[in-house]
C-alpha cells in the first residue's frame, strides 16, 4: 500500500471538464471550453508523469549502489476508503492499482488523449456542440483511466461498459446523419455481445476464486503453481470474446469501420489509440490466467493472427481515407492479439504503444487532409496534397513509414519482437509469422497506397480551405510524427524489463539466438520494402494498373471492396432473422399480452362505473349503507352461531381473566 | 341499591340500551338537521355505555366502568370536533340539511 500515488486525481480530474463543459458548456465562451477540456487530460498527464517518474526511480534505486530514495514503491494500489460491495464473502473496493503495465497504460491514455484534445480545439472550432464534444472527449478519458487503474474486474467493467458509453456518444456526434447515428447503435450492440462474454468470465472468476481483485487472483494462482482446471480455459474464452469485441477482431470487428462516422480526432483517440486497446489491455493485465490455459492463448494467436490477414485484405482496396486507416487499425490490433497469444505480452504492449503514437498520427494527419478538402474522404478524389501541406505530408510520411515497419521508425521495433516471438513457438508458431508477414507486406502496400494517392500525382479536385494551418492542429502531428520517429528507440529489450514484474510470462518462452532474429528481422524489411515498391508501381509509375487489375479480377476485387459481404452475411443470419423474431414478438406475443392487459383494464373499469353509484355524496345514503351493512353482519353472526358463539365466531377468547 | 341488584333484571336494561341504540340509528337514518343526526350518534354511544355499566354491576366488573370513561372521553372529543366542523359548514353553505351537503359527489 502506498498513499502518496494520489490515483484518484487522474480520473478525477476528466470527470471535473465532463461534468463543467456537459452541464455549463454551452453558456460558457468556447475558449473558456477549450481551456477545461485541455486542461483535464493535462492535469491528469502530469499526475501520472509525476508517478512514472517516481517509479523510474524506485526502478533505479533498486540497486544498492545508487542510493536514491525509493519514491513509489510498485504496485501502488490505492483504495477509497469505504468499501463499494460488502455481500457475504464477496468485498469489492474501489481499488487503483498503479503498476508497470498500467503506468505505460495511463501514459498513452493521457498523452496522446491531450494532444488529441489540443488538435481537436483546432478541428472542432467550427462545429456545433463543441462544448458536447469536449465533455464526451473527458468522459472518454475518465473512464479509460478507471478501465486502466481498475484493481479487480468490476471496475474495470465499470470502465469498460463507460468508454464503451462514450464511444457510442461520441461516433453518433452528429447525431442528424443517419449513417452517425446507426453507427453509433452498431458500436454499441456489437460490444454488448463482446461485453456478454466478458461478464460470464466476471462470474466464472468470481465462483472459481471467490475473489475478483487482480491481486488476490495471482496471489491465489501462486498457491498452486500446477494447477491448469479446465475452467481456466472456459473463464479466459470468455475474457477473449469481451476483448475481441472491444478490440475489433474477428468476428466482432464489424462495428469498427462504421465507427469512423465520427469526427475524425474521436477516431484517432478512441478507435485507434486507446479504447480498442483494452482488449489488448484486459489479455494482459489478466495474463496469469491465459499462462495457464494453452487452448485459450491458442485460441487468441488465431484470432489475432486472422484478424490481422483479414482486415488486411480488406484495406488493400478502400477507397474512404479513414476506412483504409480503421481496417489497418483492426490488422494492427490482429497483431496485438497474436502477441498475446504466443505469450509475448510485452511485446504486445510495446506494440500498442508504437500503434497508439503512429495510428493516432495517421488519423490526425487524415483528418487534416479531410478538412483541408472540405470533407472530402475519397482518396481518389485526393492528390497532390504534398506541396499544399508540407506538415501534414511530412508527419504522415513518418507515421506511413512507422507502421510499414522500415528501421528505425516505431513500427520496427515493435513489430518485430511479435513476429519473433510467434516463430519461435514451434511449428504452428511459422504459421503465425507467415501470417504476420504476409500482413506486413499487405499493410506496407496499402499505406504507401494511401500516401501516393493522398499526396502525390495530379490534384483530382480543388483543396478547399487550409486549417491545418491552425498552431493547435500543427503542434501534436509534429509532437506525434517526432514519437513515431523516436519512440521505438527504447526498445523492446528495456520495455520488457521494465514490464517484467507484471508482465512476465508465466511459462519461460523459448530463447532464440541473435542471428535468427536479425535474419528474420531483414526479412520483415524486405517484405514491407516490397509492398512499398508494389504500391509505388502501381500507384506512382502506372496509375493506370490498378484499374485493369480490379477489371481482370472482378470477382475479387468486388468482393475485397464489399469487405468479404460480411455486413451483408451478418445481416441475413443474425439481425434479419432477430428482427423477423421481433416483429413476431410485435405481432404475436405483445397482442396477446396487451390483451390480457386490456382485458383485466376493462372489468376494473366497467366494475368501477358500477360501484361509483354507490359514492352519491348524499350523507344519509351513506349512513344507510352503513347501518345496512351493521345489520348484516349482525343478522349473518345471529345466524351462523347465535348470541353466545359471538366472540368465538371472530376468534375472540374474552378478557384474560387476572 | 338493592332495588336495582334484586328486582330489576339485566334484560330489562340491556333492552332500554337496545331501544336508545335503534332510537338513534333511526335518527340517524332519517333526520335531515345535521346536528339532530350527530345527537343520534351521541345516543347510539350513551345506549352502549348503559349496556357496558349494566354488565359491569352485573359480573362486579371494573372494566366495563373504565371503558365507559373512555366512550364518554371520545364522544367529548368527537362533539367538539364534530360541531367544529358543522358550524364552518354552516359558515360556508349556510344550510345545515344533509342532503345539501353534496360536493363530493360525482
Amino acid at each position: 500500500m502506498n498513499e502518496s500515488a494520489h490515483l484518484w486525481l487522474i480520473p478525477l480530474f476528466p470527470f471535473l471538464g465532463f461534468l463543467l463543459n456537459g452541464i455549463l458548456g454551452s453558456r460558457l465562451p468556447r475558449r473558456l471550453v477549450s481551456a477545461i477540456g485541455v486542461l483535464a487530460p493535462l492535469v491528469s498527464l502530469v499526475v501520472v508523469l509525476g508517478d512514472f517518474g517516481a517509479t523510474v526511480i524506485s526502478a533505479a534505486s533498486s540497486c544498492p549502489t545508487c542510493g536514491q530514495v525509493t519514491a513509489l514503491a510498485l504496485p501502488a494500489s490505492e483504495s477509497l476508503s469505504y468499501p463499494w460491495l460488502a455481500i457475504g464473502a464477496l468485498h469489492v473496493d474501489f481499488t487503483f492499482v498503479l503498476d508497470q503495465l498500467s503506468a505505460v497504460m495511463l501514459l498513452v491514455v493521457t498523452g496522446v488523449g491531450f494532444l488529441i484534445h489540443v488538435y481537436s480545439v483546432g478541428y472542432m472550432k467550427d462545429e456545433p456542440g463543441y462544448a458536447r464534444y469536449f465533455s464526451f472527449l473527458n468522459l472518454f478519458l475518465f473512464f479509460m483511466s478507471v478501465l486502466v487503474l481498475a484493481g479487480n474486474f468490476l471496475l474495470m467493467f465499470v470502465g469498460w461498459e463507460g468508454v464503451g458509453l462514450a464511444s457510442y456518444l461520441l461516433i453518433g456526434f452528429y447525431f442528424s446523419r443517419t449513417s452517425a447515428a446507426d453507427a453509433g447503435k452498431k458500436a454499441f450492440i456489437v460490444n454488448r455481445i463482446g461485453d456478454f462474454g466478458f461478464l460470464i468470465g466476471i462470474f466464472l472468476v468470481l465462483t472459481t476464486f471467490s475473489t475478483l481483485s487482480f491481486s488476490k487472483i495471482a496471489a491465489l494462482l501462486a498457491v498452486s503453481p500446477d494447477w491448469h482446471g479446465p475452467v481456466l480455459t472456459v473463464i479466459c474464452l470468455c475474457l477473449l470474446v469481451g476483448a475481441a469485441g472491444k478490440s475489433a477482431q474477428l468476428p466482432l470487428y464489424v462495428w469498427l469501420p462504421d465507427a469512423m462516422e465520427g469526427p475524425t480526432p474521436v477516431s484517432a483517440l478512441i478507435h485507434a489509440a486507446t479504447m480498442v486497446t483494452a482488449g489488448v489491455y484486459m489479455i494482459a493485465r489478466t495474463h496469469l490466467l491465459f499462462d495457464r490455459s494453452p487452448v485459450a492463448l491458442w485460441t487468441v494467436a488465431i484470432v489475432g493472427a486472422a484478424t490481422a490477414l483479414f482486415a488486411a485484405t480488406i484495406g488493400l482496396v478502400q477507397n474512404d481515407i479513414k476506412r483504409v486507416l480503421a481496417y489497418s487499425t483492426i490488422s494492427q490490433l490482429g497483431y496485438m492479439f497474436m502477441a498475446c497469444g504466443v505469450a509475448a505480452y510485452s511485446a504486445a504492449i510495446f506494440h500498442l504503444v508504437m500503434h497508439a503514437f503512429f495510428k493516432a498520427l495517421l488519423f490526425l494527419a487524415a483528418g487534416s487532409v479531410i478538412h483541408a478538402m472540405g470533407g472530402e474522404q475519397d482518396l481518389r478524389r485526393m492528390g497532390g496534397l504534398r506541396t499544399k501541406m508540407p506538415v501534414t505530408f511530412w508527419t504522415m510520411t513518418a507515421a506511413v513509414v512507422a507502421i510499414a515497419g522500415f528501421p528505425p521508425f516505431a513500427g520496427f521495433f515493435s513489430k518485430d519482437p511479435i513476429l519473433y516471438a510467434a516463430f519461435l513457438q514451434g511449428t504452428g508458431g511459422k504459421l503465425l509469422w507467415l501470417v504476420g508477414l504476409i500482413t506486413a507486406l499487405l499493410t506496407s502496400f496499402y499505406m504507401f497506397r494511401l500516401w501516393y494517392l493522398a499526396f502525390f500525382g495530379e490534384p483530382r479536385s480543388e483543396v478547399k480551405h487550409h486549417h491545418s494551418t491552425q498552431l493547435s492542429m500543427l503542434v501534436p502531428l509534429v509532437i506525434l510524427g517526432i514519437l513515431s520517429v523516436c519512440g521505438g528507440w527504447i526498445g523492446i529489450e528495456r520495455f520488457s524489463a521494465y514490464l517484467a514484474p507484471v508482465a512476465a510470462a508465466h511459462r519461460p518462452l523459448p530463447t532464440g539466438n541473435p542471428f535468427l532474429e536479425a535474419i528474420l528481422s531483414i526479412v520483415a524489411v524486405l517484405v514491407a520494402l516490397e509492398g512499398w515498391l508494389i504500391a509505388d508501381k502501381y500507384y506512382r509509375r502506372k496509375p493506370e494498373r490498378p484499374a485493369a487489375i480490379a477489371a481482370a479480377l472482378p470477382t475479387g476485387y468486388k468482393v475485397l471492396l464489399n469487405k468479404y459481404y460480411v455486413d451483408e452475411i451478418y445481416g441475413a443470419l443474425i439481425v434479419k432473422p432477430l428482427l423477423a423474431f421481433s416483429k413476431f414478438g410485435l405481432g404475436g406475443v405483445d397482442i396477446l399480452l396487451a390483451g390480457v392487459a386490456w382485458l383485466f383494464a376493462g372489468i376494473a373499469s366497467i366494475t368501477g362505473m358500477i360501484l361509483q353509484r354507490w359514492q352519491s355524496g348524499n350523507l344519509r345514503s351513506y349512513a344507510a349503507w352503513l347501518a345496512a351493512g351493521a345489520a348484516a353482519v349482525l343478522i349473518f353472526v345471529l345466524l351462523s352461531n347465535g348470541w353466545l358463539h359471538l366472540g368465538f365466531a371472530v376468534g375472540w377468547k374474552g378478557w384474560p381473566l387476572r | 341499591m338493592s332495588f336495582l341488584q334484586h328486582d330489576v333484571p339485566i334484560s330489562w336494561y340491556l333492552f332500554l340500551s337496545a331501544v336508545l341504540f335503534s332510537l338513534g340509528v333511526v335518527g340517524f337514518l332519517i333526520k335531515r338537521n345535521l346536528i339532530t343526526v350527530f345527537m343520534s350518534i351521541e345516543l347510539m354511544l350513551n345506549a352502549v355505555n348503559l349496556s357496558f355499566v349494566a354488565f359491569a354491576y352485573q359480573w362486579h366488573e371494573v372494566r366495563g366502568q373504565i371503558f365507559v370513561f373512555f366512550v364518554m372521553m371520545v364522544a367529548a372529543a368527537e362533539a367538539a370536533v364534530g360541531l367544529a366542523i358543522i358550524i364552518a359548514v354552516f359558515r360556508a353553505r349556510s344550510t345545515l340539511a344533509v342532503d345539501r351537503i353534496d360536493l363530493m359527489k360525482l
